[in-house]
């Protein structure tokens, strides 16, 4: 249990990255299954080299944000979709992911890092759970104020209004590439700690984090809301932890490890689908306006299926 | 001070929908001219809008802003000296921002957006300063969504931010037309006194031709891409709606003409 918890708090630093290109940006980025396995490499591979395991995990937020760069620039300067450019940078860098190791994992086992370096101080336990949810929260802090300065503002309304906001002689271009750094760059640092905390990177632990991503910011914003980004990055983090516990309770009634990733897809899935169906809105109706789980999955169904969510906008 | 010279655009060239949106035209306005546009569906009116807001990228011709050719630059590299306000109430504000987070955005126009903070106390007391104004109590919801106005309070605050920090130019793309007539009113006498506290320089399309000659200081008429008529201060002043209704006339007969000619 104490694992689950530290693991979703690891993890909430990645979800904080998908929230930021899928709520703020409007923007499904799929680089994240590859900038995940490039920051645990990157690290992986600095750390075997008896680098400082902080500066290690630094070295994976750049590693990631170049990635995101990259997604970036196909997207705005190559006006190729979205989704197609985060699928083209995440195909090419499982290549570039098995430079950076050389192989296929490299195992950190005897080695100094963040985590062993934690442990130290607090063994496994409350205490490093608690250790975790401070950093996490750290995460969340500066990326509360970032979006509240006049550079996040723009990044907000990049993803809100496009027009409206190009009008204000903001480049949306560079506002989207800003966006899809910093979001790999905090998936990068997730990857790069995730591989600390298990002792190992691998080349496939970044496959379908995508979904991992999305459903603990579907999952948070559902349960604990997301009237404002203060509220919104909290939910995305507990979302996140939530997520993984019911991994391990799924793990624990004798699930097979290896279903995992269907059953992630399968609980995506039904976030987007429960929205659409008619009892759901019924239940829902108690509460005022669209149903925060139809609000967060949003930017995942096609324009049909929210029809009733934008005409109850335009009434509003 | 905006100068458009020789202007064209064609759409779809060489093919069967090839559409001529603007042929040639010229068209100087001096600092703080207020000039309304006119015309029917398809006269171009909104390309001429687009082409000096940098939306649109004309096919020959030049514009000019201050002496400065601006053709090569892109929408967002104009908007530092261009403000627009659009037909659609929802197009010029971010719904899921607040109030302050939107004005705070209309206040950093044409400066560099860093990481000082967006909204802060003495922003907001100039937000509210300037929000009464409007005289529909927004300076008091200064923490409300946008998405949560309605739509003429939504194109009054979307008229306040393209104006907040004095553009250059002031573009109006038939921003009253989806208003109910009391809400037109309103955006309208914002606008008149807006333009005139500001002297800003203005090009405003309409399809209201009784606001086109009450509001500015000088009248055009499109019709099929090109300016055909060109009216100043002192002659529009006398003018009458059935004058222009009468313009229109003759226009229409042309094309009656026209079909006369291809059967």
């Amino acid at each position: 249990m104490i694992t689950a918890f530290e693991l979703g708090l690891i993890y909430a630093i990645m979800a904080l990255g998908v929230y930021l290109t899928f709520r703020i940006l409007n923007f499904p980025d799929l680089t994240v299954d590859g900038s995940f396995t490039s920051g645990a490499a990157t690290a992986a591979i600095l750390i075997t080299n008896e680098v400082d395991p902080f500066l290690a995990t630094a070295a994976a937020f750049v590693v990631g944000s170049l990635a995101g760069m990259i997604t970036g620039l196909l997207h705005t300067k190559g006006n190729i979709n979205g989704l197609l450019a985060g699928i083209l940078t995440m195909i090419g860098l499982y290549s570039i992911n098995l430079r950076i190791m050389d192989g296929a994992n490299v195992p950190l086992l005897g080695q100094d890092t963040v985590i062993s370096m934690m442990r130290g101080f607090t063994g496994v336990g409350w205490t490093s759970v608690a250790v975790l949810a401070a950093v996490a929260l750290i995460f969340k802090l500066i990326m509360d104020w970032y979006l509240q300065t006049d550079n996040g503002l723009a990044l907000r309304a990049t993803g809100d209004n496009e027009q409206m906001i190009s009008s204000f002689a903001v480049s949306t271009d560079r506002q989207k590439i800003i966006g899809l750094m910093l979001s790999n760059g905090l998936v990068g640092i997730a990857g790069a700690v995730v591989a600390q905390h298990q002792g190992f990177a691998d080349i496939g632990m970044g496959i379908g984090l995508i979904l991992v991503g999305l459903a603990s910011v579907i999952v948070g914003q559902a349960i604990f809301g997301s009237r404002s980004v203060i509220q919104a990055t909290l939910a995305v983090i507990l979302g996140a932890v939530v997520y993984r516990l019911a991994i391990q309770l799924a793990l624990n009634v004798g699930l097979n490890p290896n279903d995992m990733k269907l059953m992630s897809a399968v609980l995506v899935v039904a976030a987007l689908l429960l929205p659409q169906w008619k009892g759901f809105s019924k239940l829902s109706l108690r509460r005022k306006g669209p149903s925060p789980l139809a609000d967060a999955a949003a930017p995942l169904t096609t324009s049909d299926a929210h029809l009733s969510k934008t005409s109850a906008e335009k009434g509003a | 001070m905006l100068n458009i010279a020789s202007v064209s655009k064609t759409f779809f060239p060489n093919t069967v929908n090839e559409r001529r949106a603007l042929v040639d035209v010229n068209l100087e306005l001096k600092e703080g001219d207020f000039v309304t546009v006119i015309g029917s569906n398809g006269a171009g009116k909104s390309t001429l809008l687009n082409t000096v807001a940098g939306r649109i990228h004309q096919d020959t011709g030049v514009v000019s802003l201050d002496g400065t050719d601006v053709s090569r630059l892109k929408e967002h590299q104009r908007a530092a000296q261009v403000g627009r306000v659009f037909q659609d109430p929802m197009a010029g504000t971010a719904p899921n921002l607040s109030i302050e987070e939107n004005l705070s955005l209309a206040d950093r126009r044409g400066r560099p957006r860093g990481l000082s903070r967006g909204v802060t106390k003495s922003k907001r007391d100039r937000f509210a300063e300037a929000l009464k104004q409007l005289e529909l109590g927004l300076e008091g919801r200064l923490k409300t969504k946008v998405g949560l106005l309605s739509g003429g309070q939504r194109q009054a605050l979307s008229l306040l931010m393209a104006t907040y920090s004095d553009p250059r130019v002031l573009l109006l793309d038939e921003h009253t037309a989806a208003l109910d007539p009391q809400r037109a009113e309103l955006v309208t006498r914002l606008t008149r006194s807006v333009v005139e506290d500001k002297g800003l320089t203005t090009l405003m399309v309409t399809h209201n031709m009784v606001q086109a000659l009450e509001v500015g200081n000088r009248l055009i008429m499109m019709h099929e891409g090109r300016i055909i008529l060109d009216v100043g201060a002192e002659q529009k002043a006398q003018m009458t709606p059935q004058d222009l209704l009468a313009e229109f006339g003759k226009l229409k007969g042309a094309v009656v003409d026209d079909k006369t000619l291809l059967q």
